[in-house]
């Protein structure tokens, strides 16, 4: 591999982190809250539909941003009713809220456009532009350094910036204000909360309300900024590989990037090896390497990071005595 | 236990001017069909130790969760400081100066003390300026109060005692001028315990004003100076506490007379039932526990196993239960050696005719997600009254059980409520009716009242005395020396795994006995 073919690999690890960090991060706040959210992948999908609908109907980016957004903001809401107000199962919930999105963009897809569930081809102005950053073109030619400025650093969509951005922001967030504070009491003990006399209704919905926020940028991200429209079952999977990381990660943000740019970068390695015969092996089923986050997280999380203790309240619905 | 200085022990006079710290004026709250306040009057005067005593499930947790915005009063008044107020969540009450301890302790476990002790009342958006702003402060608190905690420690790695310690600094340094305690004691060790009555004692002399929730009787005497008395969801009484006696209390918890000391014959000692010879256990991390013991049980009588804890009961009880494998030493049962073809299992040794009511009832003796008649055939479950095959007779289990929820007493009187619904004494009751009423030749009991109420340890008491009558060998290991002493024929003390000393109940005295527990043999006291 040349130094061209890595900075190229590690430039679309880049683009195919981006959802991957959004998705991620906003799995953090929720499950820090003591909510699973199982349905990071259902939102992903439903903000991609949603962003890639309004972008096509109003021919702007931003508008579909929004949309993207409120599509996953009101189905966060619907998994906070169902987690936090019922009391329901949160995987049962989230789970739901997965083929509710699958479903409901094919089908509303194919009514309107009639093109299978995908939506029109974008136009560029409908998408959301790419940052060329200053002296990007002038020092392309100057060697590796200039090359590496100009492809891996400059040339991203705004959406990879911002999710390189929320990264510190969250540790910020998290380890140094009340709200985290609170947050993380909230998913470790509810009840130390209430007696303390913060609402624990109140404070899952705020994280609720963020998740939502971040999966859908990351969701339209996927429609309206990687690709120039919206096509059938276009998350493929990366809400769950979201938690995934989320898990290796062990909860924590800068982890939590770490092991979204891995995953990235197994993914776009798969790109470049497909059809590629590597000495002694031959040539690689496009499947194997497809699974490899899969299988490493599995491996990892067995025997090398050590356990991954979630927080204590995840998953269990807030009820006083009686 | 002896009773905590007061010095202005004169002052209830001048204080009884001023208006009451808390007033409730009838206070009533129903759950569903369970009335469970009906009516509560309570003046706590200002500057006082306020002791609220009743049995589970009397009320006094409700009538305390109101007074902190846990949950809302039906109907009835609250006054704080003289003044009405409405207290509909903790904040009011926090706001109000109430502060409370719980039970469970609120604590995030893997937070650090200074960050549970800000939590909720952090003051800025940002942390950093809130935690140093609370670590000077309880640097503060811990000088007035005697409060010493790490701040930076994890909560996890405190121990119980400093987790309470916790608890109480986090009222404090939210202003709390009143402090509820919910049966603080229940969890410490006697020594935690008297360093939390000094504690209380300081926050007393300095004006602040503290209701102890309790149910052992004890620590009222010593440290309260009035006490109210709860039965079925009413105050029956508020006395001070220097005109009232143990047994009085316990007349008003329960209702009727109780006996504080058992009555019982002289014990008719028959053949040996078991036997205990050069037992050597370790623990799980494979430290060794129970250090060459050995001694023995006959029917008709009672053995107690005195001791503070952690001195090796627990592994001795297991060993002796089949559900620790010894390190070396022989243990027989009925004439059978059980412990020379390697693991007896519990199931073989009930066979044998020995019985145990493990001393942690929640995490050995019980299922608590199970309906009670569940718990009721736990360990017999293969027996032929209960189907003996695939299946399961459900209709006879749930008869036999309803059968001894009549004798046993046990409320409510619902065989299919789920086992975590009843409390301690009612669960421990479900346990001792299993294991007694299969008629083992021996029973083992450990720790058979912590946790239970009065009434109920009366009538525990009384059973395990009944089971001796009846020519039963009986082991009791239990920390609570009072109980050791009514119950046994004979009393052994453990001190490092070994047995220190055996001693007559009738004419041992405490002072003895204490020395043998800590460690001092009969040899060096003599002297």
């Amino acid at each position: 591999m040349t130094y061209v073919d890595l900075i190229l690999v590690l430039d679309s690890t880049v683009r195919l982190a981006t959802p991957l960090i959004f998705a991620c991060l906003a799995g953090l706040y929720s499950e820090r809250a003591g909510i699973v959210d199982i349905g990071l992948e259902g939102k992903l999908l439903g903000a991609a539909f949603g962003a890639a609908v309004v972008a096509a109907i109003t021919g702007s980016a931003w508008a579909g941003l929004f949309a993207g957004v409120g599509v996953s903001l009101c189905m966060s809401a619907i998994h906070g009713f169902a987690s936090i107000n019922l009391r329901g199962n949160q995987i049962i919930s989230g789970v739901a809220l997965n083929f509710l999105a699958a479903g409901l963009a094919t089908f509303l897809g194919q009514s309107w456009f009639g093109r299978g569930g995908n939506t029109p081809q974008l136009p560029s102005g409908a998408r959301i532009p790419t940052i060329t950053l200053p002296f990007a073109n002038e020092v392309q030619d100057v060697p590796y350094i200039g090359y590496f400025y100009y492809e891996l650093i400059s040339g991203h969509s705004i959406l990879s910036y911002i999710a390189f951005l929320i990264v510190p922001i969250t540790a910020f967030v998290l380890f140094r204000t009340r709200f985290g504070l609170r947050l993380r009491a909230v998913g470790e003990n509810p009840k130390a909360l209430d007696t303390a006399g913060i609402s624990v209704t109140l404070l899952r919905y705020q994280a609720l309300a963020i998740t939502g926020i971040l999966v859908g940028i990351g969701g339209a991200y996927l429609s309206i900024a990687q690709s120039a429209g919206f096509t059938n079952n276009m998350s493929a999977g990366r809400g769950y590989i979201a938690l995934a990381a989320l898990i290796f990660a062990k909860w924590r943000p800068w982890p939590a990037l770490a092991t979204c740019l891995l995953f990235g970068f197994l993914d776009a390695l798969q790109f470049r090896l497909q059809g590629v015969a590597l000495p002694g092996i031959g040539q690689v089923p496009t499947q194997a390497i497809q699974a490899l986050p899969y299988v490493l997280t599995i491996i990892l999380l067995a025997g090398f990071i050590g356990r991954a203790v979630a927080p204590k309240a995840a998953g269990t619905p807030y009820v006083k005595e009686r | 236990m002896e009773r905590v200085n007061h010095p202005d022990a004169q002052r209830p006079q001048g204080a009884a001017a001023s208006a009451p710290a808390i007033e409730l004026r009838a206070i009533n709250k129903s759950f569903g069909p369970v009335h469970a306040n009906r009516d509560i009057d309570l003046s706590v005067q200002k500057g006082t130790v306020h002791g609220i005593v009743g049995e589970n499930g009397a009320g006094k947790s409700t009538l305390m969760s109101i007074l902190y915005g846990f949950y809302t009063a039906d109907s009835g008044d609250i006054l704080v400081n003289g003044k009405t107020v409405s207290i509909s969540n903790s904040s009011d009450a926090l706001s109000l100066g109430i502060g409370m301890v719980h039970q469970h302790f609120m604590l995030v476990d893997n937070f650090t003390v200074l960050e549970n002790v800000v939590l909720g009342a952090e003051g800025s958006a940002l942390l950093g300026r809130s935690l140093s702003k609370a670590r000077s402060e309880l640097q503060r608190l811990a000088r007035d109060y005697g409060l010493e905690v790490s701040p930076d420690t994890l909560i996890e790695d405190l121990s119980v005692g400093q987790q309470q310690r916790v608890e109480i600094l986090k009222a404090l340094y939210r202003g709390a001028d009143i402090l509820i305690l919910d049966e603080p004691t229940g969890v410490l060790t006697p020594a935690e315990a008297d360093h939390l009555f000094r504690v209380l004692a300081t926050l007393r002399n300095e004006g602040k004003t503290i209701i102890l929730i309790t149910h052992k009787l004890r620590e009222i005497m010593a440290i309260t100076d009035a006490v109210s008395v709860m039965r079925q969801g009413r105050m029956v009484a508020t006395v001070p506490t220097s005109e009232t006696s143990p047994e009085a209390l316990a007349e008003l918890m329960v209702g009727r007379r109780v006996l504080l000391r058992v009555d019982k014959d002289e014990a008719r000692p028959g053949d040996v039932k078991l036997a205990v010879e050069n037992l050597t256990v370790a623990d799980d991390a494979g430290v060794i526990r129970v250090k060459g013991v050995s001694f023995s049980v006959r029917a008709g009588e009672i053995v107690g196993i005195a001791g503070v804890a952690g001195n090796g009961q627990s592994e001795l009880l297991e060993a002796i239960a089949g559900m620790r494998r010894p390190v070396a030493g022989r243990v027989i049962v009925n004439g059978h050696e059980v412990t020379t073809h390697g693991e007896a299992g519990a199931a073989e040794l009930r066979q044998k005719g020995l019985a145990h009511v493990p001393e942690d009832r929640l995490r050995m003796g019980l299922v608590t997600n199970f309906e009670a008649w569940e718990n009721s055939i736990l360990g017999y479950q293969d027996e032929p009254r209960y189907g003996g095959g695939l299946a399961l007779d459900i209709g006879a289990s749930r008869r036999e059980f309803e059968g001894r929820i009549a004798q046993y007493d046990i409320r409510p009187a619902n065989p299919r409520l789920k086992t975590a619904n009843f409390s301690g004494g009612n669960q421990q009751k479900i346990v001792l009716a299993r294991e007694m009423e299969r008629d083992p030749d021996i029973l083992i009991v450990g720790q058979p009242t912590r946790g239970v109420d009065i009434g109920a340890i009366e009538f525990i008491h009384n059973q395990i005395v009944k089971m001796r009558d009846a020519g039963k060998a009986i082991l009791l290991v239990s920390v609570e020396l009072d109980e050791i002493r009514s119950l046994s024929d004979r009393i052994l003390v453990i001190f490092d795994g070994e047995i220190v000393g055996e001693a007559d109940p009738a004419s041992a005295d405490e002072g003895e006995l204490g020395l043998l527990m800590a460690g001092v043999h009969n040899k060096e006291a003599a002297q």
